[in-house]
């Protein structure tokens, strides 16, 4: 066995010996999720405990808590993770975004302040992106932050912002000039994918918007902020909407200059995606995929027999598998530029378009499987799982919709990738 | 945010210099010869397809990529076929290549030492080739065949028909499935001296290719000329094979083709005042489109490459390609009906005539729907072998 091997089974022993028990509530399905201190506090435990056996952030250097490893020990971790279904780690927004962004271009002081607490599950983050009234359009953002001596004031509101009551830091988009001189984004700085801003304009009127906003990590527990739970279609808690009312930060907040912060917020975005690397590792969300609802069809009833021998489901379940298998495939011809010469941006700019919507149906039709048991809802005795299937159907419409709505990425695949005229 | 997907399906590609350098060759020599006029010329000819081109087609040294290179082929596999044939699609270039393909795959598999070196040679140097496979009834279930061949001494005497027999009046040499004794077998037809009116044109949808009919009653051959028992179910295993790679790679190039015929229209149309692919109405759907191509390219690429694995490996390794061939024809078939139905409908009342080139493509897809099975006959089989518990 070489040394890979060896590992892969070291960390499947560990997680097998170490996962936490069921617990007696239903768990989030992502960070975007988490809606009450049971469920925070159970994700937050296991991060740490993960963390402190040395299965996180295993690459990132070991000066600021890291493991100081190559990747291909991390990757084997959470591969492990996903297959042994372990549950996912809390701090999504500080392992994939704020920690790779930190480690790529902030201050050696910003490295040694904030990478520890972000692996070891202390300091949550959030992110404060999207405003109430912006929708889609992250570019428009109107939050205002005005420097004063060695202070930013901040005014404004924030919304969608996952576990903001939870969190110590965010990492904010804020405007410090309001009219300022034309100029145009680089190319380089155009979101390619993901949860990816969607104006698809990145130069002409527009541009003069995206000049004047810039990137701070703030912390959240200062005088002037404040945040409001947002109860979901669920029911459910989860997001926050975060208000800054002559919130003073200090100036060491800003990232880079003022002004760059659109260009900041598109190589937080390109984390994201995990195209290029980065992150802390483990997993983000609870994964339910079609291998779940196979065998939700194996344990359901259609007259008298399992769903699962019922012809037309098994027309819908391998449907399914092939549009999973060639979402899978496409990632993997992705690496091939001479298989993607036609048109390079398919695969990235379609990704969220055809991922977020085959989840959606997948679950709608996962509740079509239970029969007359597909009504009931979390807390019912007799829900099947507890209620997560109608659930998880319902917070679909979180990535359908959030970081742009299918229709936006929609026109972005039809203007960027075929060369469709706009709206 | 892409967490690891639990699946036991192998997502494998692999793609060579060598693959490369083939598929630039075959995108450029099709765009090359075959415009959308020279495929609108040859709809209403006899042959269907330029001899002259089939020349350079072999020049290339195309036909016989699959064939070894004892036999005067280049010594790689079926899988590498793959890229010829999408650009073929994409530019609706008609060919007997398909048809000798799978001829080849079948002589590959159950061919004796004798039959190889007869007409393997022959193949890779211009000569063609086809399959007859399908029976009145239509179904694709390759070894239920009422065509049967009874063996009397040194002879083989055939009965009954086939039909959907592609390139069959300019074949050289078919390969027929009988029953013979109950079983399948293949019968390796020579067409040369077949009494006139042994090979009848049919009418298809697909106006670009050539389809026969076979009337076997009466004909005789040497009972050597019969493929049996193992090796006439594995040559109809690689001709199946070969039949999903080629109409799935076929297709991949077919809805680039129709989409390029799409986006072209809809950047030139005005409507109301506006070019046409402004509305969201058909912006949409056409980025559908472009999801079904990137999917369909995938599952493509995917299977040649299992194929081209297991070429080295061995038959073992067939399992895995054979889920991921009946995943990219499933795929393949429906996103390029897709594509090509909606192209119909976004042309307008010019979609409705027989000028726009949308139908060409509508009339391929409903072609290869069919062919070797369509996608809901692709799905069960697949539930049989992905949902067994």
């Amino acid at each position: 066995m070489n040394e890979l091997e060896t590992f892969r089974q070291e960390v499947a022993d560990w997680l097998q010996a170490n996962r936490p028990p069921t617990p007696d509530f239903l768990l989030p399905e992502s960070f975007m999720e988490v809606g009450t201190d049971p469920q925070f506090h159970y994700l937050r435990d296991w991060q740490r405990k993960v963390y402190q056996a040395g299965y996180l952030g295993m690459t990132w250097p070991t000066a600021y808590g890291g493991g100081g490893r190559p990747q291909a020990f991390q990757d084997i971790a959470t591969a492990e993770m996903a297959r042994l279904k372990v549950p996912f780690f809390p701090n999504t927004i500080g392992l994939f975004w704020a920690g790779p962004l930190i480690l790529a271009i902030g201050t050696e002081e910003q490295k040694r302040r904030f990478i520890p607490g972000i692996l070891s599950g202390d300091d949550i983050w959030c992110q404060g992106f999207s405003e109430p009234d912006q929708g889609s359009d992250l570019a428009n953002a109107q939050t205002r932050a005005v420097r004063d001596g060695d202070d930013y004031v901040i005014n404004g509101a924030k919304i969608w912002t996952s576990l903001g009551s939870h969190a110590k830091y965010m990492i904010l988009l804020a405007r410090t000039d309001p009219q300022p001189a034309p100029g145009r984004p680089k190319a380089a700085d155009a979101p390619s994918g993901g949860r990816a801003p969607q104006s698809g304009d990145l130069g002409g009127s527009r541009s003069k918007r995206y000049a004047g906003l810039s990137y701070f990590l703030i912390p959240m527990q200062v005088p002037g902020i404040s945040t409001t739970p947002i109860r979901k279609l669920t029911g459910e808690f989860g997001f926050t909407q975060t208000f800054f009312d002559n919130a003073r930060v200090p100036a060491s907040c800003l990232m880079g200059k003022e002004g760059e912060g659109w260009a900041i917020a598109m190589k937080t975005l390109t984390f994201e995606r995990g195209a290029s690397g980065g992150q802390a590792g483990g997993l983000t969300r609870m994964a339910l995929g079609i291998g779940d609802v196979i065998e939700l069809a194996r344990r359901s009833r259609r007259n008298g027999r399992p769903a699962i021998d019922d012809p037309f489901i098994r027309d819908q379940l391998v449907r399914f598998q092939i549009e999973a298998q060639g979402d899978r495939l496409c990632n993997e011809r992705g690496r091939f530029p001479a298989l993607c010469s036609e048109r390079p941006d398919a695969i990235p700019l379609s990704n969220k378009l055809r991922l977020s919507e085959h989840n959606r149906r997948l679950y709608q039709f996962a509740l079509t499987l239970q029969g007359a048991n597909g009504a009931r809802w979390v807390g019912d005795a007799h829900a099947v799982d507890g209620g997560l299937w109608p659930r998880s159907y319902l917070n679909a419409f979180a990535s359908t919709i959030g970081g742009g709505p299918s229709q936006i990425q929609a026109n972005i695949v039809g203007e960027r990738v075929l060369g469709l005229p706009k709206d | 945010m892409s967490d690891p997907t639990l699946s036991p399906l192998s997502t494998r590609i692999n793609f060579s210099d060598e693959q490369a350098m083939l598929q630039d060759s075959a995108v450029a020599f099709c765009r090359e010869h075959s415009p959308s006029l020279t495929v609108r010329g040859l709809l209403t000819s006899e042959a269907g397809f330029d001899r002259g081109l089939w020349q350079e087609i072999t020049q290339l040294g195309w036909n016989g990529i699959a064939v070894p290179e004892r036999f005067g082929g280049s010594g790689l596999s079926l899988g590498h076929t793959a890229v010829i044939a999408e650009p073929m699609g994409r530019h609706l270039l008609a060919t007997p290549f398909a048809s000798t393909q799978l001829a080849i795959q079948g002589l590959l598999a159950g061919g004796s030492q004798a039959q190889q070196a007869a007409w393997l040679p022959r193949l890779a140097g211009g000569g063609i080739a086809s399959v007859a496979l399908f029976e009145d009834d239509g179904d694709w279930d390759l070894t239920r065949l009422q065509a049967r061949a009874s063996v009397v001494g040194g002879s083989a005497t055939l009965q009954g028909n086939k039909t959907l027999v592609t390139d069959g009046a300019v074949a050289d040499v078919l390969l027929v499935s009988v029953a013979l004794d109950g079983a399948p077998a293949l019968a390796v037809l020579p067409t040369a001296g077949l009494p006139s009116g042994t090979l009848q044109r049919e009418t298809i949808i697909d106006e670009t290719r050539r389809c026969h009919r076979l009337l076997l009653d009466g004909l005789t051959l040497p009972a050597e000329a019969l493929i049996t028992g193992d090796a006439a179910l594995a040559a109809l295993r690689a001709i199946h094979r070969a039949g999903l790679l080629l109409a799935s790679a076929e297709a991949a190039g077919g809805i680039a083709g129709v989409l390029d015929v799409v986006v072209d229209y809809l950047n030139t149309r005005s409507a109301f005042g506006r070019k046409i692919g402004s509305y969201q109405g058909l912006k949409h759907p056409a980025a559908d489109m472009l999801v079904g191509l990137e999917r369909t390219r995938s599952h493509v690429a995917h299977a040649a490459t299992l194929l081209v694995d297991a070429a080295d490996a061995g038959t073992g390794a067939l399992a895995e390609a054979d889920i991921a061939l009946r995943m990219a024809k499933a795929e393949a078939g429906d996103s390029f009906v897709f594509a090509s139905d909606r192209a119909v409908q976004f042309h307008g009342g010019f979609g409705f005539t027989y000028d726009c080139d949308a139908q060409l493509y509508l009339r391929r897809a409903l072609w290869l729907q069919p062919w070797f099975g369509d996608a809901a006959h692709q799905r069960q089989q697949l539930a049989d072998a992905l949902l067994a518990a």
